[in-house]
């Protein structure tokens, strides 16, 4: 454990919280009754979409293309979850093999 | 009735409503059981036993936020980075809600676990099942909840202690995060009506990557995303189709929101 007890409680505690108001929040504020404010429906539509993009470069931020291997087991790794999705549609394969495939190329490949 | 009757009826009531959504679950109990499982294994490899992942499991209960925590955890994130990260991946709960708020009135002592437990995966569940005949939906969406975070816990404990059992290389098993996160953002890059917001969410985030860099990226990236989908509201609705045109689909689902069977 690279941090503390108490701190990786308090983190656990912040992310616990903060996942119940995202999901609570919407029952405490609106009540069935009346119809939606239109821009809220559109958000609810276009924002969880966005939101996966982002979070997809999220993931790469700390991939570098300049230094070797050149990001070449990520750029490997992501064709193989892209085919093996666009082939089968199956999640689990794709993530799966995808991470095997890569943890092979940075332990063994790419030392 | 005597207590004792009520309470015998409660447990009769879940009983049939667990065995009614159990069958409905099946998909959510193989994906979880896979998810929750690198989930585990990512959180042994940064050190944290299976108490850790139990907790986790229990209190969080969200499948992208906890592949996150592990990171979080491992760099010893401040407090506050840790609350915007989670508001940011969780935001899109807050529009399950909305697009449940009929479904789960009088929903009574169990609508605190049923907003808990809303993830991506139990709400697609939700949306997209009607209540059998006989059923009370309150037991029958209490059972769907409940048999979801079954599976999560089980996948998450086991993929744990196979960490702890098995002395593991895993160096780069933080890959599944990406992967699924690949996934995801490749199936609604596939459907016409998420295609537009991800290519935007995509562009917004590598544009604000490059000028404010890997730490501090996402809250501006999170704004200039924000603004560019209410500004662009009208081009958005005209490719993306109305809204009306979501509840003229002949899929069982009487909500705004699709169905998402992606993996949370």
């Amino acid at each position: 454990m690279p941090i503390n007890t108490t701190h990786s409680l308090l983190i656990i505690a912040v992310i616990a919280v903060v996942t119940f108001l995202t999901r609570a929040l919407p029952f405490l504020i609106f009540h069935g009754d009346k119809p939606l404010p239109k821009l809220l429906v559109y958000l609810g539509r276009v924002l969880s979409g966005a939101t996966m993009g982002m979070l997809l470069v999220y993931c790469f931020r700390n991939t570098t293309v300049t230094t070797w291997p050149f990001a070449l087991p990520e750029i490997i790794a992501t064709a193989v979850v892209v085919g093996t999705y666009l082939w089968k549609k199956n999640i689990l394969i794709s993530v799966g093999l995808g991470t095997a495939l890569y943890m092979v190329l940075v332990q063994v490949v790419f030392k | 009735m005597t207590h004792r009757s009520v309470f015998k009826n409660r447990i009769s009531l879940l009983g049939k409503a667990l065995k009614a959504a159990f069958p409905i679950t099946l998909p959510v109990l193989a994906g979880y059981l896979v998810l929750g499982f690198g989930f585990g294994l990512l959180l042994n490899s940064k050190g944290y036993g299976p108490q850790w992942a139990l907790l986790m499991c229990l209190l969080t209960y969200s499948g992208s936020m906890q592949y996150a925590a592990c990171d979080l955890l491992a760099s010893g994130a401040s407090l506050i980075s840790c609350a915007v990260i989670t508001l940011i991946i969780n935001a899109r709960h807050l529009f399950y809600g909305l697009s449940l708020l009929t479904r789960y009135k009088n929903m009574g002592k169990a609508k605190p676990y049923l907003m808990f437990g809303l993830t991506d995966e139990t709400f697609s569940l939700t949306v997209s099942n009607d209540v059998p005949n006989g059923q009370s939906p309150r037991y029958f969406y209490f059972a769907i909840t409940l048999l979801d975070q079954i599976y999560w816990i089980i996948g998450g404990l086991i993929g744990n202690i196979f960490g702890t059992l098995v002395p593991l290389n895993t160096k780069g098993v933080d890959f599944s995060m990406t992967a699924l996160f690949i996934v995801i953002v490749l199936s609604n890059l596939l459907k016409k009506k998420t295609r537009l917001s991800s290519v935007i969410g995509l562009a917004c985030a590598m544009i604000c990557l490059v000028i404010f860099g890997p730490e501090n990226f996402l809250i501006p990236s999170m704004v200039v995303r924000a603004v560019v989908l209410i500004a662009a509201r009208p081009l958005i609705t005209k490719v993306i189709g109305d809204e009306r045109e979501d509840a003229a689909d002949p899929a069982p689902v009487s909500n705004k929101e699709e169905a998402r069977c992606d993996a949370d």
